[in-house]
């Protein structure tokens, strides 16, 4: 029993020394979604080029929801790999042009290339606050149903389609058959 | 050579003195608020400030909506502002909060499952801490009653004669 008590400080240290390792590697930016396992909120705007467009003209499929802006250096970053999902027919993509302004969005599409089927016009930022976005880039798995199944806050790159993406479409997959 | 001439002096209080002035001046601009939001009552304009220091900025996280130029902070103070213009009260408007930002936009979160261990962890180190304080005093205490020996006859007549040898 004695000898016990004198590792209570060593085994206090090495619970201390977990917790705070486990830390250092959680990122105190990215915010639970608070819309997982909820449906996308309804919406009347207008896309990028002026089509006016609700909830029922997003796709009936799996589809990625990625918010952009002209603004945003990181979703340059991200770019290729959106360009690269919807040019092998991947998953669609629907972008949110998000508190942007409608000529630069237009713009930015032209010079870059538009991976998007269409972009949602937020220019306000109002559909923003609904979806809880803080900030681009992010994005957002939507199953069949119109359900939010995943959020990624910042870059989406080969490595976190990978490793985050690919595991989750997988997955709800197994779970529709 | 170390002297000081009287225009010296007088070069370097004006100097100081604008600087200070500068400072002054400058102060109250730095921190003003760009918004400019109309509002029928003093008491809806006491509520949007109240509201708006409650929340923190999602982006910005260690800041108030009041305080942070973010864009989403842009966006909320204008939405708070919104609703309290349409008549919801400020439990409404924390549940439109909670529902799209979560715990997080709170500088106090609500008492909930997720919330308890922020909310009760610092009492259950304080009890944890008293326990051992606790225990560690008593173990003193119980040392000292049984660690004054009590001699038997012999050994006290032994101390005797050992005090009194000297």
């Amino acid at each position: 029993m004695n000898k016990f008590k004198f590792y209570i400080p060593v085994i206090g240290f090495a619970l201390l020394a977990l917790v705070m390792w486990r830390g250092l590697y959680l990122d105190p930016k990215e915010l639970p979604s608070m819309l997982i396992d909820k449906p996308l909120p309804d919406f009347q705007m207008t896309t990028v080029e002026g089509a006016a467009i609700t909830k029922a003209d997003l796709p009936n499929e799996m589809f990625l929801l990625n918010v952009w802006g002209s603004y945003c250096l990181p979703c340059l970053i991200e770019h290729p790999t959106l360009m690269r999902l919807t040019e092998s027919d991947q998953i669609p993509v629907v972008g949110v042009n998000y508190r942007d302004k409608q000529a630069l969005a237009l713009n930015w599409l032209d010079d870059n290339g538009n991976p998007f089927q269409f972009s949602i016009l937020d220019e306000d930022g109002r559909f923003g606050i609904d979806l809880g976005v803080y900030g681009a880039p992010e994005t957002y798995l939507v199953d069949s149903e119109g359900v939010i199944r995943l959020r990624h806050v910042s870059v989406l790159d080969e490595q976190v389609w990978a490793d985050k993406f690919l595991p989750a479409i997988e997955q709800l997959k197994l779970e529709a058959n | 050579m170390s002297s000081i001439t009287g225009s010296n002096v007088f070069l370097r209080f004006s100097v100081i003195t604008l600087l200070l002035g500068f400072w002054i001046l400058n102060a109250p601009i730095a921190m003003a608020q760009v918004d400019t939001f109309a509002f029928d009552t003093v008491e809806q304009q006491q509520r949007f400030r109240h509201l708006s220091d409650e929340f923190r900025c999602p982006m910005c996280q260690n800041t108030s909506l009041t305080g942070s130029t973010g864009g989403v902070a842009e966006d909320l103070r204008r939405e708070i502002h919104r609703m309290i213009m349409q008549g919801m009260t400020d439990r409404e408007i924390e549940q439109f909060m909670f529902e799209r930002y979560g715990d997080f936009i709170f500088y106090r979160p609500r008492l909930r499952a997720e919330t308890v261990l922020l909310w009760f962890g610092p009492l259950l180190f304080l009890l944890l801490g008293a326990w051992v304080a606790y225990s560690i005093s008593r173990r003193a205490k119980v040392v000292n009653e049984t660690g004054t020996p009590s001699l038997d006859s012999g050994q006290q007549a032994r101390l005797k004669d050992l005090l009194n040898d000297k």
